[in-house]
């Protein structure tokens, strides 16, 4: 009887199992091209807002390779944009480490110009815990203010500049909040300052990120 | 015929108003206050929700007649789990910017118990065409708590309304956000978490006030001292 009835019950969810799994793995099979697509081209939106496509051809996102440093905040992705088989210009990620409520990720468009002296192309943030209407005008979509480091030039002269306006340097700080500017203006610095160390080096880096660009 | 009007109207009251998922049964209330920071947020979750609401209700009263009562509990949990699962991956593909923001709240839609409820109390027991309705009201009533509360927060909190519209309705509704007011130092109690629990219970309390005055003035029509229902008809 209780033989029976756990059989009848149990093949009968068993079907139900079976018929939803298959609607859920026929959905993901349909969308599942669309999803890797739509991530792709939300990259390449990304890393085209801090490098101009005019200054490279060929695959960008495929020039993505890992770093590891303390100034970058860890683990990060750096693209490399070559033009004519020369590289022109990067675009690297970077952590803030010390932003208002926790960590604020960066990507950065540089072009370095000399052994010593590096532009910025663009910045833009990836990803923040900031306060709503106080630290998120780091946001684009908030305020214009991270427009604010484009065609900025750095070097290791003019890094007492690299601080906001409250501590002496040259970048307006938000009312109510100076946490966040700071902490964003200072890991720019820094990473700036890591790329013009390691520039001879950075082609050489062999950790392809295939997953990162696959997920 | 009028007997089936009838109902219709009694099923469009009881989810919009009177016995409204958000409001009455409080159910859902996670993801509601969660992501109610903008009016398009809100919007975005209540379609997601009225849509599993309405597959899962379908369904439901579709196997009615075969689902044993002893197991249409786990048959009605895997059920929603698949159509949010579904909903998951069609936003994913095809509403990216939105999953990115309501990405996290998606999955709690299999946990809203508004769902499993609507599934349990009417679904299992009534037609096909009638469980439909009833998702639909249910989800309706459920969706406009959601933009209310969310548009709310939104002109306090940002002083914009319809901000990021473009997200669910594609690039040419970008142009919708309305600018009300623009303000150095927000209101910014409106836009965390307290603030959406201040403003459902102030939604909450004038429901209730409409719904005193309403009763008031039938009891003094009929001269007749009405009890006021405080659990809920499901």
């Amino acid at each position: 009887m209780i033989k029976s009835s756990i059989l009848r019950n149990g093949g009968l969810l068993t079907v139900f199992a079976v018929i939803t799994t298959a609607i859920v793995a026929a959905t993901h099979l349909l969308t599942k091209n669309k999803i890797a697509d739509q991530i792709q081209q939300q990259r390449i939106a990304i890393l085209n807002t801090v490098v101009p496509p005019d200054m490279y051809d060929g695959d960008f996102l495929a020039s993505c390779r890992k770093v590891n440093a303390k100034v970058l905040g860890g683990e990060n992705l750096l693209y490399i944009a070559y033009d004519m088989g020369r590289p022109n210009a990067y675009a690297i990620e970077t952590t803030a480490k010390n932003g208002y409520s926790g960590d604020i990720d960066l990507i950065m468009g540089v072009k370095i110009d000399s052994d010593s002296d590096a532009t910025v192309l663009g910045v833009r943030v990836l990803k923040h815990k900031e306060t709503p209407g106080l630290g998120d005008k780091i946001e684009l979509s908030v305020s214009n203010w991270i427009l604010a480091f484009n065609n900025k030039s750095y070097n290791e002269n003019t890094r007492s500049t690299w601080k906001v306006k409250k501590d002496g340097g040259q970048f307006d700080q938000f009312t109510g909040a100076t946490i966040t500017p700071r902490a964003v203006v200072y890991s720019l610095a820094d990473t700036l300052q890591w790329l013009i160390d390691n520039q001879s080096s950075l082609l050489q880096i062999s950790s392809a990120c295939k997953d990162e660009n696959d997920r | 015929m009028t007997d089936n009007i009838e109902r219709i109207k009694h099923l469009t009251l009881e989810g919009m108003w009177k016995n409204n998922p958000a409001l009455v049964q409080l159910l859902g209330l996670c993801p509601l206050l969660a992501v109610t920071s903008t009016f398009i947020n809100g919007l975005g979750l209540g379609l997601a929700t009225l849509i599993v609401l309405l597959g899962s209700n379908i369904t439901v009263s579709l196997v009615r007649n075969w689902v044993p009562n002893e197991i249409r509990i786990p048959v009605f949990v895997v059920i929603i789990a698949a159509y949010v699962t579904v909903v998951e991956l069609l936003m994913n593909a095809f509403t990216y910017n939105l999953y990115l923001t309501l990405g996290i709240f998606i999955p709690l839609i299999v946990t809203n118990c508004a769902i499993i409820g609507r599934a349990e109390a009417f679904a299992s027991k009534e037609p096909v065409y009638l469980a439909a309705l009833d998702a639909t009201t249910m989800g309706a009533g459920f969706t406009l708590v959601l933009v209310v509360l969310g548009g709310l927060r939104e002109i306090l909190g940002a002083g914009t309304l319809f901000f990021g519209a473009e997200r669910l309705f594609g690039e040419s509704a970008e142009k919708w956000t309305i600018h009300i007011f623009s303000s150095e130092t927000p209101f910014l109690l409106a836009i965390l978490p307290p603030g959406a629990f201040i403003g459902m219970g102030l939604i909450i309390a004038f429901k209730n006030h409409i719904d005193n005055l309403a009763l008031k003035s039938t009891s003094a029509q009929t001269g007749e001292i009405q009890r006021a229902r405080v659990t809920s008809e499901t």
